[in-house]
């Protein structure tokens, strides 16, 4: 017997979805965007220039690098394993990316799909590492950086490539086309899309939770973790290579230490967001959060003509202190 | 007493492993070298060898009680530019210096601990921006690589011992004799061994877990510092190199595993943590000695971390019950 929901029913359940969405406001996430707000405030105390379209435009800009990247590395913190080849990945898209661009027109056409596809072919193998062979993702991936870091360094002593980037790449990282908006921050955008739709909507997204959680039971539920935690490092590995396709296209050049500045912020901005660094909990929404929050507060600090050795100090504090307020762990008794 | 034994093997398999691979790297190192096994070829190595052991140790110390330090190289970093402007001048000025140096390094670690153990904060995020705060108190110091050192001082500790036996080697024992070897055999550091192994049943069993924690971070600071005491003694300067840090912070890491310490924590030793930094020096110098061109060198040492780790994947063949891979 089909059951047909009357129109009470169906306004019930709305209550219910509004009730549950206000109990379900992720602390995490209100307390981000609300330290964005603040360091705005404070920003524009300092120069009206802060709140100008111009300004947030050219920092969302900046933002939307780290943000693709963060994307990768929040999959996998998803997972309760963690990617440290972050460095060289990053340089690993850039450099092979700019490496086509000298093969020719042919080269020239595929720069971004062979920069992504080096990525994803070195993510791969350290999800190999993960999944299969079981050693601990903290390892493998500081393994396959220094692989990385090995091959860049042979290919670049070796055959001396190319290191300009294509005007494709250029195009995607510095040019506007819809309404004045950068490209790059469309790229995140639909990067952002593509992650929640995975995330949220698709077997493997739910997963995904499932492995963080729980990797056990994941198993035991007859979902196919192994692959799984397999595609999720291979998908980071891409998002890095992205990241450095972009930041190449953003330089016009690729360089060996283009990708150093990357993986301490991105794992901050990912956890700064509310994603548990133990797997299993987190939203998109939180991650961009961070991701904003990091490139606000090196922002505001350069723009307050803050000495080096202060932005560090102020950066890891913040960190801290926002943990201590919304991100923090139980008790061994509970 | 048989059973004994097999008990103790078992309990330092890593340790002996990382031990004998380290043998045998570095007679086949030694044995083709071109200038052979005389006194300066041995105190070069082992100035190499001790300072990443002494990182790897520290970092043994957080990861036996199952966290993780990425603030290990910053540690040593900030040490090295706090040495270069203290650690001069007349016996009495260089020991207060480096008295300071260590009890620096102390606080740092403390503040890690204190963190990790109230504010509840995970130990891997914890100290990615602990790391940075010291950078950024490192940079505060020394602006631009300068700075002087007690020459004296540092000549004695990097020099050679009559006999040609490397002084740093002197220095590494002392530093087990001193820190390592009371740890482990106290009440404590059975405690943090606990912890790493389960901190619920550690609690539950009445283990000081927090006091466990508190005395490894705290030690693991100290033993940081000692290496940036030690770089300083090195290199006579200060220089304040985030990508120095960093590099240090993920040898540490490569080191402990090579050295058979379990990540997951509650295993393993800083006596394997050290053979597993020695090992991981040989492996660079090895492809000098054949010869392989200087641009193939970061590939191979890559490779072969890869290889090394990968034995890990051995155990896979005794699992009977394939849900004891999933924890």
């Amino acid at each position: 017997m089909a059951e047909v929901p009357s129109a009470a029913n169906r306004s019930g359940r709305v209550i219910d979805k509004v009730g549950s969405m206000r109990r379900r406001i992720d602390p995490a996430l209100a307390w981000a965007f609300g330290c964005i707000v603040l360091v705005l405030l404070i920003g524009s105390l300092y120069s009206s220039s802060f709140l100008s379209p111009q300004y947030l435009l050219q920092q969302l800009k900046v933002a939307s690098f780290l943000g693709v990247i963060a994307t990768g590395t929040m999959i996998v913190v998803l997972l309760g394993q963690i990617d440290l080849s972050v460095p060289w990945v990053v340089a690993v898209g850039g450099m092979m990316a700019t490496a086509a661009t000298g093969w020719g027109p042919l080269g020239e056409a595929m720069a971004i799909p062979v920069g992504i596809g080096c990525g994803v072919a070195l993510g791969l193998v350290s999800g190999v590492g993960v999944a299969f062979l079981r050693i601990p993702s903290m390892v493998v991936t500081l393994a396959m950086n220094a692989v990385a870091q090995g091959l860049m360094i042979v290919h670049t002593g070796g055959f001396s490539p190319q290191d300009s980037s294509s005007p494709a790449m250029r195009f995607l990282a510095t040019g506007n086309t819809v309404l004045g908006i950068p490209n790059a921050v469309l790229v995140w955008a639909v990067v952002g899309t593509a992650a929640v739709f995975l995330l949220t909507r698709t077997t493997f997204g739910r997963t995904v939770y499932a492995i963080g959680n729980r990797e056990r039971a994941a198993y035991l539920s007859g979902a196919r973790t192994r692959t799984v935690v397999m595609m999720a490092f291979a998908l980071a590995g891409g998002l890095s290579a992205l990241g450095g396709v972009l930041l190449a296209g953003y330089a016009s050049k690729a360089a060996q230490a283009m990708g150093d500045p990357y993986l301490l912020p991105a794992i901050a901005a990912v956890v700064l967001g509310g994603t548990s660094i133990l797997g299993g909990r987190g939203s998109y929404l939180g991650t961009v959060a961070g991701v904003i929050l990091i490139t606000l507060l090196q922002s505001i600090l350069s723009v307050m003509q803050m000495p080096e050795f202060g932005r560090h100090v102020t950066y890891g504090i913040v960190i801290i202190a926002m943990l201590l307020i919304y991100g923090r762990g139980r008790r061994p008794a509970e | 007493m048989s059973g004994d034994w097999s008990f103790w093997l078992r309990e330092h398999k890593g340790t002996l492993l990382a031990f004998a691979a380290f043998v045998v790297m570095f007679t086949i190192y030694a044995a083709n070298h071109p200038a052979g096994l005389n006194a300066n070829v041995a105190t070069t190595a082992a100035n190499k060898g001790v300072l990443l052991a002494i990182v790897a140790m520290a970092q043994t110390l957080v990861v036996l009680t199952s966290g993780i330090d990425l603030s290990v190289g910053m540690v040593m970093i900030l040490a090295n530019c706090l040495a270069s402007s203290i650690v001069v001048g007349s016996t009495l000025t260089t020991t207060i210096g480096v008295v300071v140096v260590l009890l620096v390094g102390c606080l740092c670690g403390a503040i890690n601990g204190l963190i990790v153990i109230f504010g509840r904060l995970q130990p891997i995020v914890t100290t990615i921006a602990t790391g940075a705060v010291y950078y950024g108190a490192a940079l505060a110091l020394r602006p631009v690589p300068g700075g002087d050192v007690n020459t004296q001082l540092a000549d004695a500790l990097t020099g050679q011992l009559p006999g040609g036996v490397p002084e740093s080697l002197a220095l590494l024992l002392a530093v087990v004799a001193i820190v390592w070897v009371p740890f482990r055999r106290s009440a404590i550091g059975r405690a943090a061994y606990a912890v790493g192994s389960s901190e619920v049943a550690a609690y539950m069993s009445g283990v000081p877990v927090n006091r466990a924690k508190f005395v490894a971070y705290t030690l693991s600071g100290l033993l940081a510092s000692m290496a940036g005491l030690f770089v300083t003694f090195i290199t006579y300067t200060g220089e304040a190199s985030a990508a120095n840090g960093n590099t240090y912070t993920l040898y540490s890491i490569a080191a402990v595993v090579l050295g058979g310490v379990s990540l997951f924590g509650g295993s393993g030793s800083a006596i394997g943590a050290i053979f597993g930094a020695l090992m991981f020096r040989t492996i660079g110098d090895l492809l000098f000695v054949f010869d392989v061109e200087p641009l193939w060198q970061p590939l191979f040492q890559g490779i072969v971390l890869s290889a090394a780790v990968c034995l890990g994947a051995v155990r896979l063949l005794r699992i009977r019950n394939r849900l004891d891979l999933y924890g």
